[in-house]
């Protein structure tokens, strides 16, 4: 609780900076451009922060963003070639195996048997994706679709190695973190522009831009996925799950809970929150340069997380405080902006140090609450 | 040499020493024995500046000295050799000697003297009678020399006073008597010893004076030509102990033997009226062999309404054959029954489903999050009865607790304590408490009363009374031999992972059992 109310002083102490020093940043529109940022930084935020409490962490997620923003821009901007399907082909190629293998036992056939059976409907995906991709057009949700699939299949990749070969999270992300920013080079030589047919422009309204009671939608969805994750981690046996397994993954076990799968879980939900930033990402800001689109998301995601209340070592947290945390990063990227002194040079330099105090002061009142 | 007088120190929730004193001169090896949680290790770990009393002096040549930290009790020459070993396995021999100590050459720049250092390690090690080369690393060495190097490192400090807190756990009966060789050799050399043990034949053997505690007080003292088991015994016990261990339905609620055989110098015959046979089987291991366990299967069976002890010394793979059992080691041959049926147990989650529970040895590794509440953690394992539709039903889950917490008396301030704040024996006691609502047709106890004050290791008894008479099948894991002769039907003894041998009630006694678990043939029984 001191925790949640440290985090809301801060975002208010923030948020009275930039208000009081910079009269331009009082206008509706500069309120609703902080807004649409919150929610963009607010998604990924909020499916690492959730990892976190589960024990786990996701250095690859500002990567596998702006991969997923590359090829979104791709699909919707003309047929793919054949070259630049056959990752999307493979990974849900493999999705289909892996549904496969765990939807068949459950009718009864072996373990064993069914994974032999479900190669067949895997490969017979990855074939369609390569004959049916290249040189044809996808409806936009289509697109969407088969991107959540595939930053789905991402997290469940992240998390077969890290439960199954005992590979340890920081270090399966971190290659992550390089493979989907390569990969995202490979597809698009250079950056990528919103197409700007009607059908887009109708998606990026519905999804971002447009305004309910003065809210940008993307806003909404944000308080949407917050308000789901919000029932998963607090209401939710699975949560329970997470939290008994961020702070004592041998004690879990021991109380029989299939620590493995809940933890595969957690990561799923954090690479398929990344994807659908990525989604985002090009909707909003209308084109995805592949070198440097969503890049550092990451560490500004997990900075976000830890001031929202998560500890990196695991089973602490929670989702208002992850909002709260993911909101302090557009307050102070706007100081930046707005102050002519800072400028853009110094701005990591600003986010850094604010981020630091923050951390040491939340430390401090942890601490003093401790020993009252 | 060294004096203790009127030491007092609390810890939350229990007054674990409430004015003991004790002294010991040079050359004389002291022995401290006492029940478990009587304050022995409370005082050692004072004498060495681990903790620090909350009243009472120390003299140290007659002059009065207060440790503030272990390094400060190291500097004035007395080393506590913990029963645990603290050396570091990747390191060598001598560089686990010197550790912290380590001659240096050049300031600063901290050049190692190895090779004065790799001589004076040889030194040492002949002191204790070792031949392993300095070099060596110590993760290679087994567990009687690893012994040996800590006594040779205590040697490297100077120690003048050395502690030994249960040195024997875990060495084998040669690695024993060479042990006490080595102490005898210490002796002559001036060094003063404090032993502490629960193994009153070795006290015997090697004692030259006896100190007793009894709850965090001096209970008696015996000089050398006083010292015998049965004196010791006397006052190290000194409670009623057919109130302390109940086991009522086992023996028409009067036999629990007298003390003489509960710690083990006479075996009771004959009186034990337990039908087992009246019983069915509840728990039926046949020909188990597990990942990492010895070659040879190992078969047992328990019934319903029993509570069969499990003794073997440390590393005896008591634990290990838990976990396997609990689907935490993956089985490699052999089958296990439950009610006669076999079941296929491949996670904590199966065996939990059929009815086999495991309370762990480690209860803050393993049996609890600490950082969550009491209720959190009396409901972790029964989120499938508290929930619906995947969400959790706090009312209903604090409704439970709230029961639990009665009937097992837990004493928390309330059900959102983190149980990290709670004391050893009600931390067990949620331990225990999590699996009642699963009707448990097996339960493993693992050291059920580890780290347990007093009071609460008699109402865990009560209760394991309580949950046999109700015709669950107990196996319970102990190194507390009292606690095995108290409450066990019968023992299985294990020795290097297989089964040395079974005993009766009508057998059971201390020494039976530690022939056994050392190595002894059946036979030789006495």
């Amino acid at each position: 609780m001191t925790r949640l109310l440290g985090v809301l002083l801060m975002v208010l102490i923030v948020y009275a900076v930039l208000m009081g020093s910079f009269p331009p940043a009082r206008s509706l529109h500069n309120h609703q451009t902080l807004a649409e940022r919150l929610g963009y930084y607010g998604i990924p935020t909020l499916g690492v922060g959730m990892l976190i409490v589960a024990g786990g962490i996701d250095l690859s997620i500002g990567s596998l963003l702006g991969l997923v923003a590359v090829y979104f821009g791709l699909l919707l901007s003309g047929p793919l070639s054949a070259r630049q399907t056959v990752p999307l082909a493979l990974c849900l190629g493999l999705d289909g195996v892996l549904l496969g293998s765990a939807l068949l036992p459950a009718i009864g056939i072996s373990r064993r048997i069914a994974v032999l059976l479900s190669l067949l409907p895997g490969a017979a995906l990855t074939w369609a994706c390569h004959l049916y991709l290249p040189g044809q057009r996808v409806p936009p949700w289509v697109a969407m679709l088969m991107l959540l699939a595939f930053a789905s299949q991402i997290g469940l990749f992240h998390g077969l190695l890290i439960t199954r070969l005992h590979l340890q999270p920081f270090l399966v992300t971190l290659c992550g973190l390089f493979m989907y920013r390569g990969l995202a080079r490979w597809l698009s030589p250079g950056a990528l522009a919103l197409p700007s047919d009607p059908h887009t422009a109708a998606l990026r309204a519905l999804l971002v831009s447009d305004r309910l009671l003065g809210f940008p939608h993307i806003l909404l969805w944000m308080a949407l996925v917050a308000l789901l994750l919000a029932v998963l981690l607090h209401g939710s046996v699975y949560g329970r799950y997470w939290y008994a397994i961020g702070n004592n993954e041998q004690a879990a076990r021991y109380a029989g809970i299939a620590t493995d799968r809940h933890k595969i879980a957690a990561y799923v939900i954090c690479s398929t929150l990344a994807g659908l930033g990525g989604l985002l990402f090009f909707l909003m800001y209308r084109n995805a340069t592949p070198s440097s689109a969503g890049s550092l998301l990451e560490l500004y995601a997990i900075t976000g997380a830890v001031l929202g209340g998560c500890n990196l070592r695991g089973g602490e947290g929670t989702i208002p405080g992850i909002v709260l945390g993911a909101a302090v990063l557009p307050l102070l990227q706007q100081i930046c902006t707005y102050n002519a002194d800072i400028g853009s040079d110094l701005e990591y330099t600003v986010i850094g140090g604010a981020l630091l105090l923050a951390t040491i002061a939340n430390e401090v009142v942890t601490r003093w609450s401790k020993h009252r | 040499m060294l004096q203790a007088r009127g030491i007092r120190k609390a810890f939350p929730g229990v007054q674990a020493l409430d004015g003991v004193s004790l002294s010991v001169s040079a050359g004389e090896v002291l022995a401290i024995i006492g029940e478990n949680g009587a304050g022995k290790s409370t005082l050692m770990k004072i004498l060495a500046g681990i903790h620090a009393p909350d009243a009472g002096e120390m003299l140290l040549d007659n002059e009065p000295v207060r440790f503030s930290s272990v390094a400060e009790a190291m500097t004035c020459g007395i080393v506590l050799i913990h029963q645990e070993l603290n050396l570091a396995d990747n390191l060598s021999v001598a560089a686990n000697l010197f550790l912290g100590n380590e001659e240096i050459r050049g300031g600063l720049l901290g050049w190692l003297e190895r090779r004065s250092m790799n001589d004076r390690a040889r030194r040492l090690l002949e002191r204790v009678g070792l031949e392993v080369a300095p070099h060596r690393l110590v993760g290679e060495l087994p567990p009687g020399q690893r012994q040996m190097v800590e006594i040779a490192r205590a040697l490297a400090r100077k120690a003048r006073i050395l502690i030994m807190d249960e040195p024997t756990s875990s060495l084998t009966q040669r690695e024993t008597e060479r042990l006490f060789e080595v102490i005898a050799e210490l002796r002559l050399s001036g060094v003063a010893v404090v032993y502490i043990s629960h193994r009153l034949m070795e006290v015997q053997a090697v004692a030259d004076r006896v100190v007793a505690l009894r709850d965090g007080r001096n209970s008696g003292e015996l000089a050398r030509e006083e010292i015998s088991h049965r004196r010791m015994v006397e006052l190290m016990v000194g409670r009623d102990l057919k109130q302390f261990f109940r086991r009522g339905h086992a023996a028409g609620g009067s036999s629990v033997p007298p003390v003489a055989d509960v710690t083990g110098i006479v075996a009771e015959t004959g009186a034990a009226s337990i039908r087992p046979e009246e019983h069915p089987i509840r728990l039926e291991v046949r020909d188990l062999c597990y990942q990492g366990g010895p070659q040879t299967p190992i078969s047992f069976a328990v019934r319903g309404g029993e509570i069969v002890g499990m003794a073997g010394l440390v590393g005896a793979g008591r634990t290990e054959l838990a976990e396997a059992l609990f689907g935490l080691r993956p089985l490699v041959c052999g089958e296990v029954r439950l009610d006669g049926r076999p079941v296929s147990i491949r996670s904590p989650g199966d065996a939990i489903a059929a009815g086999l529970l495991l309370t762990p040895e480690d209860r803050r590794q393993h049996g609890l999050v600490l950082e969550e509440s009491v209720q959190h953690n009396l409901g972790l394992p029964n989120l499938d009865r508290n929930s619906r539709l995947g969400l959790v039903l706090p009312r209903r889950e604090s409704e439970m607790a709230q029961q639990l917490c009665q009937r097992l008396r837990v004493r928390t301030p309330r059900l959102s304590q983190p149980v990290g704040l709670l004391s050893g024996g009600t931390q067990q006691k949620i331990v225990l408490g999590k699996w009642l609502v699963r009707q448990p047709r097996v339960l493993i106890l693992d050291e059920p009363t580890r780290g347990v004050d007093v009071g609460a290791k008699s109402e865990i008894y009560a209760l394991m009374d309580e949950w046999a008479a109700a015709g669950i099948a107990i196996v319970m894991i102990s190194s507390d031999l009292e606690e095995v002769l108290g409450m066990s039907d019968r023992v299985l003894v294990l020795h290097e992972g297989r089964l040395a041998g079974e005993l009766p009630r009508a057998a059971l006694s201390e020494q039976a059992i530690m022939h056994l678990a050392t190595g002894g043939s059946e036979e030789r029984e006495a």
